[in-house]
């Protein structure tokens, strides 16, 4: 039977259980973010070539693509994991949605200013009201309020489950920026790369890209399980297992 | 895991909400269907889409050859086409690096005639990204179809309607 998979998530949902899980990962997420993103910094710079039209000034993509999809993907965390906290009233899920949000807006913030840096030399303008370009925007807004509607509570359980409500309905905007490029004329060029058939770049320069996306991932990792951390400590304040971990910091 | 009657109502009522929120984002969406499109192509303007416009955007791939600088101030002429048209565009001022030949532009202005005065050229890429030794040998594999090679990045400029 596979009774031993809820079984398991459900072990794992615990507040002293995931600390202990995320407290032995996060070393490891954090060493493999930082090993691959000096990889995929080292391989987008200096190793891939310069690209036939737009020279070295391309090579910013590979800040603003794996940001630009980190914001997506934590979005989308975030909106699962909202799901779960409204219909099931999970603590874990609850505090990883919320300390979601703060990461995933550094990433939207990252996207539009790289984007933004990209834009002037190439386009020949920082910002326009494209589908691509308003829709991230509003992607940092939804963001941004989920963090102030988190915050505006008094109680901070009633605060997350308001802000939960409000990064499900934002979750409606994340297919709109992933395919605002397809469905209507942008100054914003197609996704280069694809996870389904081939990507529009030679491997030389693809690879860096991919490990940069894969470093990216491991590093939103290793944040949220610092940040759920902190926040299951200060939510559990005082239960036993916080007071044991609490006294055994004091021995040492 | 059964589901407990709470849950339940929980779920359904997050589940409507979902949706809710989903058949008023696409309302939204098509109703500015035809506010959301950014750029008019030429054979748009040609057909009359644009008579409503005082200002837009027109975007196509700047003709091969078409581009003529005057030699005593900033203004440049050249023609935008895509696939079922072509207009003359006339621009005062500084253009982005990528504008040349066969360069998918997009221009912000208005009517003269049968003329689009810009006041903004804006210069669009393709998610294309090759190393330009790659790039030549292509070329040189495609030659005698030149046109189609230079064209094959952009077509997604007027293809790209809803």
């Amino acid at each position: 039977m596979s009774n031993w998979i809820p079984l398991w998530l459900h072990k794992l949902g615990s507040p002293p259980t995931f600390y202990r899980f995320a407290g032995t990962l996060q070393p490891w997420a954090t060493t493999l973010a930082l090993l691959l993103g000096a990889i995929a910094l080292y391989g987008g710079l200096v190793l891939a070539p310069a690209d036939y039209q737009q020279g070295d000034a391309y090579r910013i993509i590979y800040i603003h693509v794996p940001s630009a999809e980190m914001s997506m993907f934590i979005y989308a965390v975030m909106g699962v994991a909202s799901f779960i906290a409204l219909v099931w009233r999970i603590k874990l899920a609850e505090v990883v949605a919320m300390e979601s949000a703060p990461i995933g807006a550094a990433f939207t913030f990252i996207t539009l200013v790289t984007g933004s840096l990209w834009g002037k030399p190439m386009w020949g303008t920082w910002w326009t009201w494209d589908a691509r370009l308003t829709s991230e925007l509003v992607l940092l807004f939804l963001f941004l309020g989920v963090i102030g509607l988190y915050h505006a509570f008094e109680d901070r359980r009633q605060g997350a489950r308001a802000a939960a409500f409000l990064a499900i309905i934002g979750i409606i905007n994340v297919p709109i920026v992933h395919f605002s490029v397809n469905w209507w004329n942008t100054l914003h060029q197609g996704s280069t790369v694809n996870v389904l058939g081939q990507s529009k770049m030679s491997w030389d320069m693809l690879w860096p890209l991919l490990t940069m996306m894969l470093a990216t991932k491991f590093y939103y990792a290793a944040s949220l399980f610092r940040r759920v951390r902190t926040d299951l400590l200060a939510l559990e304040g005082g239960k036993d297992w916080v007071r044991k971990i609490a006294e055994d910091e004091a021995d040492r | 895991m059964p589901m407990n009657p709470t849950r339940k109502r929980r779920l359904t009522i997050v589940l409507s909400i979902l949706a809710a929120a989903a058949v008023a984002a696409v309302l939204v969406v098509l109703a500015l269907q035809n506010n959301m499109n950014y750029l008019l192509t030429p054979s748009q303007v040609q057909s009359g889409e644009a008579a409503s416009y005082n200002t837009f955007r027109l975007g196509g791939m700047v003709k091969a050859g078409s581009i003529q600088r005057s030699s005593d101030s900033l203004k440049v002429t050249f023609t935008v086409v895509d696939a079922g048209g072509a207009m003359p565009v006339e621009y005062t001022g500084i253009l982005p690096d990528l504008f040349r030949d066969n360069q998918s532009v997009i221009a912000t202005g208005h009517m003269d005639g049968a003329r689009f005065v810009a006041t903004e050229v804006l210069a669009k890429h393709d998610e294309t990204y090759m190393p330009k030794e790659l790039k030549d040998a292509m070329a040189k594999a495609h030659e005698g179809k030149q046109v189609e090679e230079a064209g094959s990045g952009e077509s997604g400029m007027g293809s790209r309607k809803p």
